[in-house]
């Protein structure tokens, strides 16, 4: 027997399982009654009803921080941001409020929200529909900052966020939400901070995350067929990230190739190379996105995409040098 | 407005409580022009009435969100006067054991959720407590202060707009201290005031003279009370005036000389003394707060800064710094 679904769905039933679970988490966000954009809360209203299913204005800032509020009394509010691109209306009451108000009151106070924000280069979505941006929220402490790429991470990242009280901000990976899987079996909980090896190999490391990953997997098929075999490592959450896979994987290959999707200029992909460069002799290399906004057109935009064959072409680089 | 209904007991609670925050904020901008308070302090003095007059009405289960000028909110509500010095100085033992400071002094035990670096950063704080609270099944109320100035950032709407959409029990309380900053907010602020404001958007509400503290109750007590049988969010307009510059190193030299003299003649504690009729019972008081204050300072003066380990604490506990340096 198959049980053959989407991503989207994938998120809304493990949501529905939590929310059955703990009845202080409840969601807030535009459109979230109808399902969301991408069917991640696809059937949570009709079980759980208008009081813990809370359609809102389109008003980003009292979504952060009305989810913030409700926290300081005791619930567990999923704060839904549609897309990465809207969050920014709501950096103020991420930024200086939800991630601090632990620290600043001197502990007195815990912001246990899961910020869900579909996030990544989307095609034909240009400027302000198309960012990748969780790089940004690393930089504050205070956040856990989650980046799945499949189905089932995201599924258990997601249980394990609903469960922990520190804020995490939950990078969904918006163009993949249509992908199907067979979702057999449990979605168990993943604990933050562990990387998923999808591939072993000893000749060159490659570290990703997000949607830079179906191009990674298929370089490192790609790249095996020619003989190179390629340690290809998930990061699935970027603070905490799990260096110590890293540095292992690294120290084993000699070669280091990290690949993210993104302005590359201070992206995360900058913290995971001089980690390699500063605790390992491996030889390190960055594949991303170039500092430009993302334009419209589909031959402007493809200047942003990390296709495999570029991955293909910087890890043989690497081995032959 | 006739103190008749009010018992003189409270009215000497009151004016105690009004007392004491004056006393407190003077005290503080003194210990940091000399040196011993770091950073700065953003003094409510001639703003007592307001958050007097509104706690005064709530119960210790009802919450307030507050401002950078937080700490008159904090001891209205109940916060613990000797725990709050020890906050200002940076002190072991401070509400938030050194790590806020002025504009971070909170309270959670006695309901307030957090003076506010931003302005109108507690707007959506404040609508979002109400709407857990609901979840909850809580007769709590929230009562939330902002200044002037916010009555200009999206927030301020954003907030009116979602607290009357759902129905949910917010006392919006602008503190209108007549300044921005160090702008007088007229030449800022468009339209007939913040009430029409919240009017447009479904929200009834009340303007009050903001240095009578017995209006502002009576104000807050009717308001909060069609809160509390269900009527939905309520708008408390409160006239007053900011006796400081904008914080304790701010001359405000931005201001008329005779616009603070006529505001000095209004004084809060002076009207309320009036109000009182009583002098010698007043004057007693005021001796009492004062030697109160001078002991929770020395206290403080005398405590130890927190140890530097503590700087990684409370950061979080999944990737939390603390670990991170074991490493």
């Amino acid at each position: 027997m198959s049980n053959v679904i989407t991503m989207g769905e994938v998120a809304a039933r493990t949501l529905a399982d939590e929310m059955r679970r703990d009845p202080t988490i409840w969601v807030l966000g535009e459109d979230v009654q109808a399902g969301g954009i991408f069917a991640q809360y696809k059937g949570l209203f009709q079980e759980f009803g208008a009081a813990r299913v809370v359609n809102t204005p389109i008003a980003e800032s009292t979504i952060m921080g009305a989810g913030l509020g409700a926290a300081l009394v005791g619930t567990r509010p999923v704060i839904e941001m549609r897309i990465a691109d809207f969050v920014m209306p709501a950096i103020d009451e991420l930024v200086n409020q939800i991630a601090k108000v632990r620290y600043m009151f001197g502990g007195q106070a815990r912001a246990s929200v899961v910020v869900r924000v579909p996030h990544g280069l989307h095609p034909g979505s240009a400027a302000q529909h198309s960012q990748v941006i969780e790089s940004w929220f690393v930089n504050v402490p205070g956040l856990v900052v989650a980046a799945p790429s499949t189905a089932l991470d995201l599924a258990g990242l997601l249980r394990t966020a609903l469960r922990c009280d520190d804020p995490v901000v939950f990078f969904e990976p918006k163009a993949m939400f249509k992908n199907v899987a067979d979702m057999l079996g449990d979605w168990p909980a993943i604990p933050f901070g562990k990387a998923e090896r999808r591939r072993e190999g000893k000749d060159v490391t490659i570290v990703s995350w997000a949607q830079a990953m179906p191009a990674a997997i298929e370089a490192a098929a790609a790249l095996s067929a020619d003989g190179v075999e390629a340690d290809l490592l998930d990061l699935r959450t970027l603070w905490p990230w799990d260096s110590e896979a890293v540095l292992a994987s690294a120290a084993r290959t000699g070669r280091a190739l990290v690949v993210q999707e993104g302005v590359g200029a201070s992206g995360f992909g900058a913290e995971v190379a001089v980690t390699i460069a500063e605790h390992s002799a491996a030889r390190v290399r960055r594949l991303a996105s170039p500092r430009i906004p993302v334009p419209f057109a589909p031959t402007l935009e493809d200047v942003c995409f990390i296709r495999p064959g570029m991955i293909v072409a910087a890890a043989k680089e690497m081995v032959a040098g | 407005m006739p103190a008749a209904d009010l018992s003189a007991d409270h009215l000497f609670d009151l004016y105690r409580r009004m007392k004491t925050i004056r006393v407190f904020e003077d005290t503080c901008v003194a210990a940091h022009k000399a040196g011993e308070i770091p950073g700065y302090i953003h003094s409510s003095a001639g703003q007592e009435a307001v958050p007097v007059g509104v706690c005064a009405v709530l119960t210790r289960e009802d919450r307030i969100t507050s401002t950078h000028r937080g700490h008159g909110h904090g001891l209205a509500k109940g916060a613990d006067l000797e725990r709050m010095m020890l906050e200002l100085y940076g002190r072991v033992g401070g509400l938030c054991g050194g790590k806020g400071g002025s504009m971070h002094v909170a309270d959670f035990s006695v309901g307030m959720l957090g003076a506010n670096g931003i302005v109108a950063g507690g707007i959506p704080i404040a609508v979002g407590a109400a709407q857990g609270l609901r979840l909850f099944g809580s007769q709590a109320v929230v009562a939330c202060f902002f200044g002037d100035g916010a009555v200009n950032r999206g927030p301020f709407m954003e907030g009116l707009n979602w607290a009357a959409v759902y129905g949910l029990p917010v006392l919006f309380v602008c503190e209108d201290n007549t300044f921005s900053a160090f702008t007088h907010s007229s030449t800022t602020t468009a339209g007939p005031g913040p009430l029409a404001r919240a009017q447009a958007c479904g929200v009834a509400g009340e303007r009050v003279d903001g240095n009578d503290v017995i209006a502002v109750r009576a104000a807050a007590e009717r308001l909060v009370g069609e809160m509390r049988a269900g009527g939905g969010p309520r708008f408390l307009w409160c006239r007053t005036y900011r006796f400081s510059g904008h914080v304790s190193i701010d001359p405000a030299t931005y201001r008329k000389q005779e616009d603070l003299d006529a505001a000095l003649k209004r004084d809060p504690l002076l009207v309320t003394r009036g109000q009182l009729g009583d002098a010698a019972a007043a004057d007693a008081i005021d001796a009492e707060v004062e030697a109160e204050i001078a002991r929770v300072q020395d206290i403080a003066r005398k405590a130890p800064y927190p140890p530097r380990a503590e700087a990684f604490d409370d950061v979080q506990d999944i990737g939390s710094p603390a670990v991170e340096a074991a490493r």
